[in-house]
């Protein structure tokens, strides 16, 4: 018999926990007492808080945190990294997102200690270097959109739609138009109605047509003296190229409304075309999508907003510029205000100028090329099982319906996502854009090959095939088998708050 | 850098014959001629990867960061503490790094347990039980609290302490002309604490910091007062190493904190990527912004987690959303949670009072030299004003020179009333007592 000894309490952290199994939480693995390390030696004694801050202030215990060993740390958090998808792990096809390949230049870049390490309220005799990168960015950036000045600040896509309107907004009070509404099409991303109202504008939906495109005579019946102007990425949500952009222009300009390029869709044509040069006045692009910098699980991204050049006296502020005497900071002379607590996210910016540095002009407009290649691809590989939405050819995604699969056999886009999960591959992005049923919004990125486009695709038909059994059918409503969790139970997740640790009971 | 795209010139060709098109120019039929771009871009030629790293080498020799050779003393919002070797490693993982928005949770846990934990450990420091899954910065998580108190209150005036970090302040009056917010400023008095308005009459939100921009501890609990008093709800900005040593904001009544979250292991970045961690009570979780984990089943029956109350969100309610926050701060969070694990319980509180001990050596030191006056109001945590009779931003020219970040000059847009020509230094666990006795000998030479 072993001889007895107390239970040690936590758990063992270096018994292998692989992707299938659930991985305790951090709280879990605690042990009072132990910890990962010492910090510095600052050689000053430690006084009493009581001596220098008000007593009624102070904490009456010491703030509870995990307790673990530096092995135990390491162990969860790689077990972690084990039971999650990314992109350098396999194909993320996710509409919209650009889940691109990030390459691993830019994090070297990220890691220099003269670019991690600098002070943002340093004199700007101390960040040079940093300015003139954020200066050849936004001429970067001012070349490859058609556009006249640009603001790194905004933190990502949605923040830069909000700077946009608020520049917006600043023209025409500077006009002494009174503008109201914002015109959107029904297609468009969630963000851009929200950044409507929070600019204070009304969103008034406009429709699409029959092509999945703006319909240019329905687009006349809202336009009147109140429109401040009108928000779309082109190509828009449905992969589609808004080809009378012209004319929508010149529609929106005749009351002196603006044009805002929502640029989440800019891989389909950096190089080809120019949002500048179909009519829009202010672009936003997304670092985090085109530029290739990585998404983070979630963030950071940026979120650069550039605008024609009687629209520069308006961006925020500070604002590098180059001056005789090397670079400063400024800030324009009507600007709408500051939209960061600094400059934005600056290594953000370092690296998406690495990838553009790297990629050249010409490798820049060959990006779009191939990213455009590989969704026709892709889109023409599934159309017998998949029917677009819209059947011109696409810019760099695609959205397909499902609708008839689900009236068919009951199997929906949710569950033809869960499906794809067992085959090893991320979703596409689902029931996006509203205006096409039971969607599917597929962006394949120019950095997969054919090979992963075409296993891509058989695991797709496969699918579509086995939706014609209806038993196969009924059991693809319990898909993902071969993940680290099964299907997640979202529902009780909302009516069972814990959101927490402490809120568990 | 060919090699980006995989594509050779052969599979090109088969997927374009495949397409019945002949050549990739084809693809863009759609595009009315007109709207072409008719030239190359103007930009300059592709690189190999080891000649674009070089060159920004070059551009970072054009800096100068933190280090030895510039001892940083400068805080006002983003400051030098050490970074532990595990939270680089572990942030830096690439499934962290390259994963999206958690959208299809069987294969996001790895994310959204992460940011579970996150949650568990900013709602223990912000002492309120319902923290999001990040938010940009400071300054947004700041506009979404005002957001959120004036959609709460149905009230559009909200009191916002000088003593909240001038940038902010700046962030939130941009973001306010579009939902109609008037925020009216509250001057701090010349110990650093906030003077109220007399009339609060419809103010929907309090805004007060802790410490403040200038370090200083305020009577939090007066803010608290005139909020009950005038149903308004209070908004504390803290800092997270702070509640190390201090109770939490909850604690002291805050119905929503938010803060800069840059300081739990972020580095200094030149300003961004940095976290806005934002906390509020369960009772206004419906007016959360941003993404929120909560902790459910799978169809196995084990724990897993998802984004939850998704309904609040602007992909959902669109126009009708009180926030249009999508893209946040994930990986910021992570790394957060890693640095407060890797500190645990015991060194979390150590770097509070090395932080304290370190900034009481120097006032100390300084009142003990002479060197301007030192303001340390009801009390400083590891920042603090010196008021001194030249130039500030000269000083810290000057001060650089001899290899120091001296501080952060209060001039311009960072002015405070009441503290005009001061210097606000920071210490954290970083610098030892030979590093500050040598700053303040050359700053006693550099006032002279
Ligand atoms: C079409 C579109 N617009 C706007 C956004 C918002 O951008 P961000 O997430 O960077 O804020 C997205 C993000 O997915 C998008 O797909």
């Amino acid at each position: 018999m072993t001889p007895a000894i107390a239970p040690a309490g936590g758990k063992a952290s270096s018994i292998p926990m692989m992707g299938g199994t659930p991985e305790p939480t951090i709280f879990d693995l605690s042990v009072a007492g132990r910890r990962c390390g010492t910090l510095r030696d600052t050689g000053i004694e430690i006084i009493d808080p009581a001596s220098q801050l008000p007593p009624e202030y102070l904490r009456d215990a010491p703030l509870e945190l995990a307790e673990v060993s530096e092995r135990d740390l390491v162990g969860h958090y790689t077990r972690l990294t084990h039971r999650q998808f990314s992109v350098d792990l396999g194909f993320y096809p996710l509409g919209s997102c650009t889940m691109k390949y990030n390459p691993k230049l830019a994090d070297q870049v990220a890691a220099i200690p003269g670019i991690a390490n600098v002070h943002p309220l340093a004199p700007v005799s101390l960040i040079q270097g940093w300015l003139e990168i954020c200066c050849t960015l936004e001429d970067y950036l001012t070349e490859i959109t058609g556009m006249a000045a640009a603001t790194l600040a905004p933190a990502a896509g949605a923040q830069g739609e909000l700077t946009g309107l608020l520049i917006m907004e600043a023209y025409h009070r500077s006009k002494g138009n009174s503008k109201t509404k914002v015109l959107i099409p029904d297609s468009a991303h969630g963000t851009n109605p929200a950044s409507v109202t929070l600019a204070g504008y009304r969103a008034v939906t406009v429709p699409s047509n029959s092509r999945g495109l703006v319909d240019v005579e329905a687009l006349a019946g809202f336009v009147d003296e109140e429109v401040a102007g009108i928000m779309l990425t082109n190509p828009n949500t449905v992969g589609l190229f808004e080809a009378e952009i012209a004319e929508i222009a010149a529609l929106i300009h005749s009351v002196d409304g603006l044009l805002y390029y929502d640029g989440a869709t800019l891989n389909a044509i950096v190089g080809v075309a120019r949002p500048g040069d179909m009519g829009f006045d202010i672009v936003h692009s997304n670092l985090h999508k085109t530029f290739a910098t990585p998404h983070g699980g979630g963030g950071p991204g940026s979120g650069p907003v550039a605008v024609a050049a009687h629209l520069a006296k308006f961006l925020p502020g500070p604002y590098p510029v180059r001056t005789e005497n090397g670079f400063d900071v400024a800030y324009p002379e009507a600007s709408i205000g500051r939209v960061h607590s600094f400059f934005g996210n600056a290594v953000v910016y370092a690296r998406a100028l690495a990838f553009m540095k790297a990629l050249g002009g010409d490798g820049l407009a060959m990006m779009s090329r191939l990213a455009v290649l590989n969704a026709n691809y892709l889109k023409a590989k599934i159309a017998p099982y998949y029917p677009a939405a819209y059947e011109t050819t696409c810019m760099h995604e695609f959205v397909v319906t499902v609708a008839k699969i689900k009236k068919d056999s009951g199997v929906r886009a949710l569950d033809i996502a869960k499906a794809l999960l067992d085959e090893g591959f991320h979703a596409p992005t689902v029931y996006f854009p509203l205006i096409v049923e039971e969607a599917l919004m597929i962006e394949p990125t120019e950095t997969e090959s054919r090979q992963t486009l075409d296993a891509f695709a058989e695991s797709l038909i496969e699918i579509a095939m086995r939706t014609e059994d209806s038993d196969a059918a009924a059991s693809m409503h319990d898909a993902p088998s071969k993940t680290p969790a099964s299907r997640v139970d979202e529902a009780r997740a909302a009516r069972h708050l814990v959101t927490s640790v402490d809120a568990r009971n | 850098m060919s090699g980006f795209t995989p594509h050779t010139q052969a599979e090109i060709t088969s997927m374009l014959e495949f397409l019945s098109l002949s050549s990739l120019d084809e693809l863009y039929d759609s595009i009315p001629q007109a709207l072409l771009l008719s030239r190359s871009l103007n930009l300059p030629e592709g690189r190999s990867e080891v000649e674009v790293i070089e060159e920004f080498e070059d551009l970072a020799a054009r800096n100068s960061p933190v280090s030895k050779e510039l001892l940083c003393f400068a805080g006002g919002g983003a400051y030098d503490h050490d970074l532990y070797a595990a939270t680089k490693a572990l942030g830096s993982r690439s499934e962290f790094v390259t994963a999206y928005t958690p959208y299809q949770p069987e294969v996001a846990q790895g994310v959204l347990q992460a940011l579970f934990e996150y949650q568990t450990m900013v709602s223990r420091l912000s002492g309120l039980a319902i923290t999001n899954a990040s938010l940009y910065d400071g300054s947004s998580a700041l506009v979404e609290a005002i957001n959120l108190a004036c959609a709460r209150t149905k009230r559009s005036r909200v009191i916002i302490s000088e003593g909240v970090n001038p940038s902010w302040r700046e962030v939130a009056a941009t973001f306010s002309s579009g939902p109609g917010h008037q925020l009216e400023l509250a001057h701090l008095d010349s110990s650093g604490c906030t003077i109220w308005p007399a009339n609060t009459s419809e103010v929907a939100a309090f805004v007060v910091a802790y410490p403040n921009f200038l370090g200083l501890i305020e009577e939090i609990s007066a803010a608290r007062q005139l909020a009950s008093a005038a149903g308004a709800l209070l908004i504390v900005a803290y800092d997270p190493i702070a509640t190390s040593l201090l109770k939490s904001p909850g604690a002291l009544g805050a119905d929503v904190a938010v803060a800069e979250g840059q300081p739990l292991g972020i580095p200094l970045s030149f300003g961004g990527p940095y976290l806005g961690l934002f906390s509020t009570t369960l009772e206004l979780v419906r007016y959360l912004p941003g993404r929120l984990v909560g902790e459910t089943l799978d169809t196995r029956g084990n724990r897993a987690y998802v984004t939850t109350l998704r309904a609040r969100e602007q992909d959902i309610r669109r126009e009708k959303a009180s926030s249009n926050v999508c893209t946040n701060q994930t990986l910021m969070a992570i790394w957060a949670a890693i640095q407060l694990s890797w500190l645990g319980t015991s060194g979390y509180r150590e770097i509070g009072l090395k932080c304290l001990s370190g900034r009481a050596y120097l006032t100390d030191s300084l009142k003990r030299r002479g060197v301007g006056e030192v303001r340390l109001g009801r009390g400083s945590f590891r920042e603090f004003p010196l008021t001194i009779e030249k130039s500030p931003s000269q000083v810290v020219e000057d001060m650089a020179s001899r290899g120091f970040l001296a501080g952060v000059a209060l001039e311009g847009r960072l002015a405070i009333s009441n503290f005009d020509s001061s210097l606000l230094i920071a210490v954290t666990e970083k610098r030892t007592k030979s590093q500050i006795d040598s700053f303040v000998d050359a700053l006693v030479e550099v006032l002279k």
